[in-house]
């Protein structure tokens, strides 16, 4: 059963066998609006956490992705770089950014679960 | 006074950003609201900034703004036109009655300290439209420059509506046909479900369209008329920005300010004929001397040719790497789908054609200078 957790960046990270797949939340992409272009890190790049990685742009602004942890990028979601509202329309799912493998898996369990994050979106 | 009003902010704290008499009807419509220039304005509805733009541009579609924000002033009594023509270099004593004019008023510089709509409601009486952020500025330094006999009026108490686009003329036809069949750039009184209306033939988009103010206690009644329209949706500040960058339309503040000038920013047919004569405006000798040698950063259109958007105050290069200029506006151009921008560039660089360089996030993304406007204008002709 795949964990997923948050960043105060409004970013979703889901582990599933050693693997973390990185997306924005729903909450994001409601407050970017209309998503046209976005750029993914290739993999093999390694990684900081906290370090801007990708860039996701709408019709209103650019906002930078951050690395929630630290580690290697190991592949990219082509599919939002063809079609970038497919982050507005499934960004939990197919709307993914990319996948990386951490240095150090128990760094995932320092991130926000869901109940945090909720409370984190009920203070902003 | 606003001086005056600059210090009270700064005691005080940042002021509330002020509601639009539309305010709650812009909420109920599900409109997202931003603060814009002191304004609570939509930024765009639940249909999103994509779907309110490409409405706006489509057969028979017709986009509802609120541009209350927006100063709107009357200028009246004799000698009004020839008050207000010794601030800027349009021809104002030409302008006749039921006519619309765009201009500027300058600084001794040539620096733009506005653009604004000038409309002729009868010899002796004008009614202008200017920027909301430069409202508080525009009408005091108006207010100062003019002779006895000649008032300003303020009409903080009207709102402006937006309707544009191809489906605008049908509306306008069906609840006020003086509207429909005024020119492009014409002006005059019209009775819009039941309400007393000052209708221009105009907008800020690139399509046919009309601005449409009214009384603020029948901004309601009109609004919810206008939407009740088939053909007519709401849509927010969003939409207007990407509408008018493809329209190669300048937004005061990014495009042209006090510290560029009608020549520089391509401008330059806002000076009438007449006023070529005596150049009598302020900075007219500057822009004489302007037209006559050119000035060395003019503004241009500009496509990247990949995906990403470059936005204001992305830095322009040559082919060679030298500085260039900068973007001053730039984004995404939904009826493009591609990245768009305007900005300045040397002026050996300005010709259509020319590569450039844009500096985002650390690369040089390859682009093109092109010529403006990105969507060919749709006016009523």
């Amino acid at each position: 059963m795949p964990e997923t957790r948050f960043t105060k960046d409004h970013e979703w990270v889901r582990l599933e066998g050693g693997i973390a797949t990185i997306g924005i939340t729903d909450h994001a992409q409601e407050a970017l609006g209309d998503v046209v272009f976005v750029e993914l890190p290739d993999p093999g790049r390694e990684i900081e956490a906290g370090e801007s990685v990708a860039v996701v742009e709408s019709v209103k602004a650019a906002s930078d992705v951050y690395a929630p942890l630290t580690g290697r990028v190991v592949e990219n979601n082509q599919a939002i770089v063809d079609e970038p509202a497919l982050v507005n329309r499934e960004a939990t799912t197919g709307g993914w950014f990319f996948r990386m493998q951490p240095a150090d898996p128990a760094a995932f369990a320092a991130l926000l679960d869901e109940a945090a994050y909720k409370a984190l979106l009920e203070t902003e | 006074m606003p001086d005056t009003i600059t210090s009270e902010t700064a005691a005080a704290g940042p002021l509330p950003p002020r509601t639009v008499p539309l305010d709650l009807l812009h909420r109920a419509l599900g409109g997202r609201m931003v603060p814009f220039a002191g304004w609570s304005l939509p930024v765009q509805y639940g249909a999103g900034v994509l779907a309110e733009h490409l409405h706006c541009r489509a057969a028979a579609g017709a986009a509802l703004f609120d541009v209350s924000h927006m100063g709107q002033a009357s200028l009246h009594g004799s000698g009004a036109a020839a008050a207000l023509e010794a601030l800027v270099p349009g021809d104002i004593l030409g302008l006749r009655p039921g006519r619309q004019r765009y201009t500027v008023l300058t600084n001794p510089d040539g620096g733009i300290i506005d653009d604004l709509m000038v409309a002729a409601l009868a010899p002796d009486r004008l009614f202008l439209v200017v920027n909301a952020s430069r409202r508080e500025v525009d009408l005091p330094h108006i207010a100062a420059h003019l002779p006895a006999g000649v008032t300003l009026e303020r009409h903080d108490d009207r709102v402006l509506l937006a309707l544009q686009g191809p489906g605008a003329a049908a509306v306008m036809a069906r609840l006020g046909p003086v509207a429909a069949a005024l020119p492009f750039m014409g002006f005059g009184a019209v009775r819009i479900g039941g309400t007393d209306c000052l209708v221009s033939r105009s907008g800020y988009t690139g399509e046919d369209g009309f601005e449409i103010s009214a009384p603020d206690a029948q901004a309601d009644h009109l609004a919810r008329l206008l939407l009740e329209q088939p053909e007519v949706k709401p849509a927010g500040l969003g939409a207007r920005d990407s509408l008018r960058l493809e329209a190669g339309l300048c937004l005061y503040g990014n495009d042209i300010d006090d510290r560029t000038t009608p020549v520089a920013a391509g401008l330059a047919w806002v000076i009438g004929r007449r006023r070529r004569d005596d150049w009598g405006f302020p900075g007219g000798t500057v822009l004489r001397e302007q037209l006559q040698h050119g000035t060395d950063m003019v503004r241009v259109g500009i496509r990247p040719d990949g995906r990403a958007p470059a936005r204001a105050p992305t830095a322009i290069v040559g082919e060679d790497g030298a500085p260039a200029g900068h973007i001053t506006s730039g984004g995404f151009a939904p009826s493009l789908n591609a990245p768009v921008a305007m900005g300045y560039v040397r002026r050996d660089l300005a010709a259509p054609g020319t590569r450039v360089g844009l500096q985002v996030r650390g690369r040089s993304l390859p682009a093109c200078v092109v010529p403006l406007p990105f969507v060919p204008h749709r006016f009523a002709r």
